[in-house]
């Protein structure tokens, strides 16, 4: 036991000499599995090539909740990792605790402000400064079908909610389920979103999810908004309850189902199928919101080392935001570069079509961070939304209670 | 402490008989189940369980699932497999098992050979501690191994684990010394021996048992803990349980249940190996104390 | 005269031994988990959200989480479970070892079956439990593909019967656990005093009634102060096997501070729902603990 002992202190010693090497990278990240992970590594081996080391940290679990919960202990105990993988409002407010580290050198030389677009520099730049390095930009207000199964009962791509309805019905008449989905308060907010941003228009949804207006959250419109989730609801399957996303998505790969309502990370499930875009599946933005696209984006944020920014952080920053890592990296996650001047050769007819809609969004003004994942308001607050929408579709509350009760809890949350 | 025997004085007929085994059977099947579940999908390639057939025998038989959960699984950017994160859970445990075991011996053996007036409360303080829900401890504790400098390391989550491991290793050992002669101990008392030498000569050599049930308890509580490894721990100490749950729980990547199910089951080996081996010897444990008053 | 003062020093340390042999455990439980709920107690009154901090509000955490529909689900929810697991763990404990005590042929193999899924985390025992208890796939589909068509379960997917869901998976994990705690309280009793009693003409029934299952007390004692330890703490478990839902019906406290204080930055509701819960811990523990020391003495 004693030497037991030994060796366990011999190796804190190892550690602590280990972590204390300037020249690393600690990243605490939760693109633990597959694909994502390995993409990352690109990320990795382009540090080590440069001569800076990367201590991996990686906590998955909740789409990012579990490593924000370490984040927290990391930064009380007074040793936060040098960069964290982080999502929207989290970077907000780490910065208003004063723990990051300022990026304003690496970004005046390499130009990020002409080509980040304005709605994501909201989450990377606080007070003028920037604070962390986007990676990529997710769009949330996608449609997954399976052509062979719209092809055999009639159906084109519907560009209207009530088109959309009458495929669901054709589908529903046909004996396929409609809609897969798979009933997690998150999964459930997402297709809240896009359902939201078709029945408020662009200026209610950012009047309701952004800006948090009462009145907008309790009006006429939110209540359509209600009962089109009550529509798609009863276009499930009864067994929808606790699904993870990517069986939902495997029921429209085998043809079992006809649409879902998911994240552009879907695509991964198809391609892994060996399906083809355009041939094998479709995928459009969701009736009624072409024009819009709800984004969220993975970034990294830099904790602060004391003082300035480090030459191995600034190192990191600036590899995250070449053009061929984003484009090598989004090319596996499904997702688009977050800087709008990547070449799109490399990247399938969904992602080509979603460089093009991030593009014209941006500039039209119809890009809007996705309230489901945290882009649109604080974690209180959406989660809040959640607790409402994922009650409303179990069947807990009717349209009209689920208004004020989403009243309510926003009011409670904020 | 007499020995652990199957020799009950209760006398039962043929139907009775029969029909005990057939309820012990069926719980051992309910119990079996989800480790069927498990086994049965991580032989399977992957396209055969997300093509339906949960419940179902592979058709077609692999173990590949199990090299890559050990060797080549990607955890974090590296293919590493679960590998390198099962000697961190060792080096975590064993000191962590070995201490909360030695103090809550100690412990015990004051709270009854030892008594001064109050001990009953702070024995019952002790016990209180048991049920403190960890989610509250984790910032003040973070702050304090911060403060200790031991946070980001296996030492630290050692220590974590020895700090709330101690209610109820006392708990064990108090309620088997509870029964120990306390004759015993006086009439050595007379001989002049002290405090530890009665210790050392009289009580340990019969603490087997407990022992044994203590570090069960322990092993498999530490083993299994998630929340503090993934809080405390850094890089390069990140235990097992971290590893697992990266592996599954992926957000936006691929789920591969059958790599996930193997990892599980190679993730649970070391205390499955323990319940097994020392089963026997843990009802015995339990048997000779720890549930006597 | 100097060799009774040294003797008399000697019995002096050794009085002082015993209480310097435990202190160190009491002094890092003390600051370790009185000091943090202490902490935690000061957290719920301040304006806490990412991180603590110590912006003093008075009661409205406290009456902010008791306008929680949330809340109060999680409440009803720990009741439910902790009455059904506390109880259906015991009798089943308690019936497997009085079975496993009747000279079971094997026994040394069923024992282990039966103590294993306690070595098992949940993190991905939870994963088959959701595939088994889920119609689509698990024990519904696989009774249909056997014939039986009207056969149905589908609580994990009823908002009104997914915590008994929870409380199959819980019980699965720790009632072999229990059995061996009875086991060994059965195997402890001595076989003198069955055999006077059968004698005098006692049936099995009595025997165990009157006799041995009142010389189990202790166990009962230990498996309770085990068992609820577990039902309080019980948190994997609802992440793995429902995430709280269908909606939010099986949200438990334990689920319920985790998710306000570290993912939706909410610390102080979350550290008041925490003082509550240790303050119903304590109204529950403390009489029990009290009554069960103090006969000892």
């Amino acid at each position: 036991m004693k030497q037991q002992l030994l060796a366990s202190a011999s190796v804190v010693i190892g550690l602590l000499a280990g972590s204390a090497s300037a020249s690393d990278v600690e990243v605490l990240h939760w693109w633990t599995s597959g694909g994502e992970a390995a993409a990352l590594n690109v990320l990795k081996q382009d540090l080590e090539s440069q001569s800076v080391g990367w201590q991996d940290m990686p906590v998955a679990g909740g789409g990012g909740e579990q490593a924000m919960t370490v984040l927290r202990a990391r930064v009380t105990a007074g040793n936060p990792p040098t960069a964290v993988q982080a999502l929207g409002f989290d970077i907000l407010d780490w910065a208003d605790q004063g723990a990051l580290a300022n990026l304003n050198n690496v970004a005046a030389k390499e130009g990020w402000d002409e080509v980040v677009p304005d709605a994501l520099k909201a989450f990377a730049k606080v007070d003028g400064k920037w604070v962390s390095a986007p990676v990529n930009v997710h769009s949330t207000n996608w449609v997954w079908a399976n052509k062979a199964v719209l092809d055999a009962n009639g159906i084109a791509q519907p560009t209207s909610w009530d088109e959309f309805v009458s495929a669901v019905e054709a589908l529903k008449a046909a004996g396929v389920t409609p809609i897969a989905h798979g009933g997690q308060a998150w999964q459930d907010a997402t297709i809240f979103d896009a359902v939201a941003m078709g029945a408020l228009g662009p200026d209610g949804y950012k009047a309701a999810f952004i800006d948090l207006d009462s009145e907008t959250l309790g009006s006429d419109a939110m209540k359509t908004a209600f009962d089109r989730m009550a529509f798609i609801r009863d276009n499930v399957d009864d067994n929808f309850s606790g699904r993870d996303w990517n069986l939902a998505t495997a029921m429209v790969i085998k043809g079992e189902a006809g649409f879902q309502m998911m994240g552009d990370w879907a695509k991964g499930e198809f391609l892994n199928a060996g399906k083809v875009p355009g041939e094998d599946f479709l995928c459009f933005r969701f009736p009624g919101t072409a024009e819009q696209v709800t984004f969220n984006a993975d970034q990294f944020m830099m904790f602060d080392q004391g003082g300035e920014v480090s030459s191995e952080q600034a190192a990191l920053a600036s590899a995250i935001l070449s053009p061929s890592f984003q484009s090598a990296f989004n090319v596996v996650k499904g997702s688009v570069p977050a800087r709008t001047d990547v070449s799109d050769a490399d990247f399938d007819a969904c992602g080509k079509q979603g460089m093009k809609d991030l593009a014209a969004a941006a500039s039209s003004g119809n890009l809007f961070g996705s309230m489901a994942h945290g882009h649109a308001a604080p974690a209180s607050v959406k989660n809040a939304v959640y607790d409402v929408v994922t009650a409303h579709f179990n069947g807990e509350y009717d349209s009209e209670t689920a208004v004020q009760e989403l009243v309510d809890a926003v009011e409670i949350a904020q | 402490m007499s020995v652990a025997t199957q020799d009950t004085a209760i006398r039962t007929g043929r139907v009775t008989r029969t029909l005990i085994y057939v309820v012990l059977i069926l719980f051992a099947l309910f119990y079996l189940l989800p480790l069927y579940v498990m086994l049965v999908n991580s032989v399977k390639p992957l396209d055969e369980i997300t093509g339906g057939g949960m419940m179902s025998l592979p058709d077609a038989f692999t173990i590949e699932p199990w090299k890559q959960a050990w060797a080549s699984a990607q955890i974090g950017v590296e293919p590493t497999g679960l590998k390198p994160y099962f000697w961190n859970s060792i080096k975590m445990v064993v000191p962590a098992v070995a201490i909360s075991t030695v103090l809550g011996a100690l412990n015990g053996y004051v709270l009854t050979k030892w008594r001064f007036k109050g001990d009953t409360i702070l024995f019952g303080l002790m016990l209180f501690a048991c049920f403190i829900p960890f989610q509250i401890v984790l910032i003040p504790m973070a702050r304090m191994l911060g403060l200790m400098g031991l946070a980001g390391s296996t030492y630290g989550l050692s220590f974590v684990h020895i700090v709330f491991g101690i209610g109820f290793t006392t708990l064990y050992f108090r309620n088997y010394y509870a029964v120990f002669p306390t004759e015993l101990i006086r009439a050595a008392q007379i001989d002049g021996a002290g405090f530890f030498h009665i210790f050392w000569r009289i009580l340990l050599p019969s603490s087997g048992p407990i022992a044994v049930v203590s570090v069960i308890w322990q092993f498999t509580n530490i083993w299994n803990d998630f929340l503090f490894g993934a809080s405390f721990a850094d890089a390069s100490s990140q235990p097992m349980t971290v590893a697992l749950n990266n592996l599954v729980q992926s957000s936006t990547g691929v789920k591969e249940y059958n790599v996930h199910f193997a990892g599980a089951i190679l993730a649970a080996m070391p205390t499955l190996f323990v319940y097994i081996v020392a089963g026997r010897y843990f009802v015995r444990g339990l048997m000779a104390g720890s549930v006597k008053g | 005269m100097a060799q009774s003062a040294n003797a008399d020093l000697k019995t002096r340390l050794q009085n002082w031994i015993p209480k310097l042999v435990l202190s160190p455990s009491l002094a890092v439980i003390l600051v370790f988990v009185y000091g943090f709920i202490l902490f935690s107690v000061y957290l719920s009154f301040t304006d806490s959200r990412i991180l603590p901090s110590y912006g003093w509000v008075g009661w409205e955490n406290y009456s902010k989480l008791w306008r929680l529909s949330h809340w109060e689900i999680s409440l009803t929810n720990m009741g439910i479970f902790a009455l059904l697991y506390i109880t259906l763990c015991t009798v089943i404990g308690l019936g497997l070892a009085i079975f496993l005590d009747q000279k079971i042929r094997g026994e040394g193999m069923l024992r282990p079956l039966y103590l294993y899924p306690m070595a098992l985390s949940f993190i991905v025992t939870g994963t088959a439990w959701k595939w088994f208890l889920d119609p689509g796939i698990g024990l519904e589909n696989v009774m249909h593909t056997w014939g039986w068509e009207s056969f149905k379960f589908d609580w994990i997917k009823n908002r009104d019967y997914a915590i008994y869901t929870v409380v199959l998976a819980a019980v699965w994990q720790t009632s072999g656990f229990v059995m061996a705690m009875f086991l060994a309280g059965l195997r402890g009793i001595d076989n003198e005093i069955l055999k006077a009693a059968q004698m005098d003409g006692a049936s099995n029934w009595n025997l165990y009634r009157r006799i041995i299952i009142p010389q189990l007390r202790p166990a009962f004692l230990s498996a309770f102060v085990i068992l609820s330890h577990l039902a309080i703490k019980t948190f994997d478990l609802v992440i793995a096997l429902t995430g709280g839902g269908p909606g939010r019906a099986t949200e438990l406290p334990a689920t319920f501070m985790y998710s306000y204080t570290f993912t939706r930055n909410q610390m102080g509701i979350g550290s008041a729902s925490a003082t509550i819960m240790l303050m119903a811990i304590a109204a529950i523990m403390v009489p029990y603990l009290y009554s069960e020391l103090r006969e000892k003495r």
